[in-house]
């Protein structure tokens, strides 16, 4: 399980230039649209060619700009989900998951009846694609990649057109279909929930480079860099200004931090998520904003209040209040004071 | 009417035969020519591509005689390719059924390989990447991805080029001539008929013109139904 790759493309104004070298089976990019990760993915695939660069999968180099390797994608292996699937039209299904498989008629028939089985798609052998739900072509163009030993699939936004329930329900049963698999899958998307619950590790992505790479845990538990910080749902990222190791000011927010910890001189910025603030009623404690409310806005299942910053032109800070506060808040009015916990402050820059 | 019974009992129809086997000949060429240009051209820079595209379209765009005139230019058997076919292998065009063919491909040919280029150009590319990275073969994607995605515009581009080919009157007039039984098509037989004042016969003929075209159209229409049902009537 590896995947070693330098990859550098010039297209119109922009410039991807990404190196990543990861062990992991489940491997997520995360980036907004536009920074590139379609295109790192479809140059690892070999359906874009970069201008330069290497790229090894699973010991072998399949591209190398120096030696002039350049393997067509058929002889790579990797299987590639297109956000629309990409079945073929007019193929029923059952041609649709041989299409890929290689060998005599017979080994096809029984790998494609395999498949069909594995992905419960029986009954439906002879529909079209355009005659199946969202779900059913799912696991069609699924049952297709997992056909014929891929050494390496790729998912490119599988779920970003579909609605919100089916959204949830397929990612779910995506993971079900692919936990079997011993290979590597690289999920690229800009959904910071999908990420999340399907990778290991995690490439944050920003304008054509890597910003930041490790255990997912770890980068939603530290971004370190602001642009890591944002795509991962972080709602508060604010100026400082660094007084000492010890001191942090926010003029955006007029008020001065203390911390335990050691701020390193590169700090910029601090992060601090909506949902970790603690109401404070009373007497004003260390490390607290005042609690101005500017606007709410009421959801289903939790309230969004948007503090005013307190110096002119701020923008606002959000604070997110799920359920069981919200209670809490209905019955003593609300607090004062917002305190920012240390340990929930990311240090940034 | 009893004139109209007499003339059909009498008619010739040799023209028929000629004009059907012409038409379906062309079409499998243009079929087969065009595609395959199509495809080139579809895969080609944006400056080839115009410059092909236009050579390729000529024929469409200017008169058939226009047409005549080169093909006749190209094999007369006083000019170089007229006489090495001639002599190497006893091919000759000029005022021959051959000759039908030649010039109803020519000027059949633009129709199909336009049709079959924009259709082409719709087709998904992500269908093209997907069966890329599923390790088919580029000839077997063509065939078994590509040319299905593209069928419906390929498919009209195949009738209306069998249509255009079984009418065509200006260049096959140059090239082939009006040999009754050899390369007279129905388009020229109306021509002569009128020339000797038949009225009647000519009217026959265009109305199993007529008949053959409208079936053309409908069959058309029927093969592309499947869109049409889903297309809201407003």
């Amino acid at each position: 399980m590896s995947i070693q790759a330098e990859i550098r493309k010039t297209y119109g104004d922009f410039k991807l230039d990404i190196k990543l070298d990861s062990s992991s089976k489940r491997i997520g990019i995360l980036g907004a649209s536009g920074c590139g990760k379609s295109m790192t993915l479809k140059s690892i695939a070999g359906i874009e060619q970069p201008d330069s660069g290497r790229i090894c999968i699973e010991g072998k180099t399949v591209y190398d700009s120096a030696q002039k390797i350049n393997w067509k994608p058929q002889k790579r292996k990797i299987r590639y989900l297109f956000q629309n699937y990409a079945l073929f039209p007019t193929m029923t299904v059952e041609a649709n998951i041989g299409a890929g498989v290689r060998g005599t008629k017979a080994e096809k028939k029984e790998r494609t009846s395999e498949m069909i089985r594995k992905f419960r798609l029986e009954g439906l052998e002879s529909r079209l694609p355009g005659q199946l739900s969202g779900g059913q072509q799912q696991r069609v163009a699924l049952a297709r990649i997992m056909a014929y030993r891929p050494e390496m699939i790729l998912l490119d936004e599988p779920y970003s057109a579909l609605d919100v329930y089916l959204r949830d329900r397929l990612q779910q049963e995506m993971q079900e279909m692919l936990e079997d698999y011993d290979g590597t899958v690289i999920l690229v998307s800009h959904s910071r929930d999908e990420i999340y619950r399907f990778s290991q590790e995690l490439l944050v992505m920003d304008q054509g480079t890597i910003i930041r790479s490790g255990s997912v845990k770890e980068i939603f538990a530290d971004p370190k860099r602001v642009e890591a910080a944002r795509i991962s749902g972080c709602k508060n990222i604010v100026k400082i200004r660094r007084v000492d190791a010890h001191t942090i000011d926010i003029p955006d927010w007029c008020v001065s931090l203390v911390m335990k910890r050691t701020v390193p001189e590169d700090i910029t910025h601090i992060g601090f998520r909506a949902h970790d603030f603690i109401p404070v009623w009373g007497e004003r404690k260390e490390n607290c904003i005042a609690a101005e409310v500017g606007s709410i806005a009421e959801l289903p299942f939790e309230r969004k209040y948007f503090i005013k910053g307190a110096a002119k032109g701020a923008e606002e800070i959000c604070w997110f209040v799920q359920r069981e506060l919200l209670g809490i808040l209905e019955e003593k009015g609300m607090p004062e004071f917002l305190e920012m916990p240390e340990e929930k402050i990311l240090l940034l820059k | 009417m009893d004139e109209i019974l007499k003339i059909l009992r009498e008619l010739d129809w040799s023209p028929l035969y000629i004009s059907l086997k012409t038409g379906v000949v062309a079409t499998i060429i243009s079929f087969f020519l065009g595609i395959f240009a199509a495809r080139k051209v579809v895969k080609a820079g944006p400056r080839v591509k115009a410059i092909v595209d236009g050579i390729l379209t000529l024929p469409m765009v200017l008169p058939p005689t226009v047409a005549g005139f080169f093909l006749l230019l190209l094999f007369s058997r006083r000019r170089p390719l007229g006489i090495f076919l001639f002599e190497n292998f006893d091919i000759k065009v000029v005022q021959t059924w051959l000759g039908c063919i030649i010039a109803a491909t020519v000027i059949a040919f633009p129709l199909m390989y336009r049709n079959a280029r924009a259709a082409f150009e719709l087709v998904d590319v992500n269908l093209i990447y997907a069966a890329r990275t599923l390790g088919m073969g580029e000839v077997e994607i063509f065939w078994k991805v590509a040319v299905p995605a593209a069928g419906p515009g390929i498919l009209s581009g195949t009738i209306l080029t069998f249509a255009r080919a079984m009418g065509e009157y200006g260049a096959t007039s140059m090239l082939a001539g009006n040999i009754p039984g050899k390369t007279g098509t129905i388009s020229q037989k109306i021509a002569m008929v009128i020339q000797d004042g038949g009225y009647l016969t000519a009217g026959i003929w265009v109305v199993i013109v007529m008949l053959i075209a409208f079936g053309i159209v409908f069959l058309m229409n029927l093969v592309s139904g499947k869109h049409m049902k889903q297309t809201k009537r407003w």
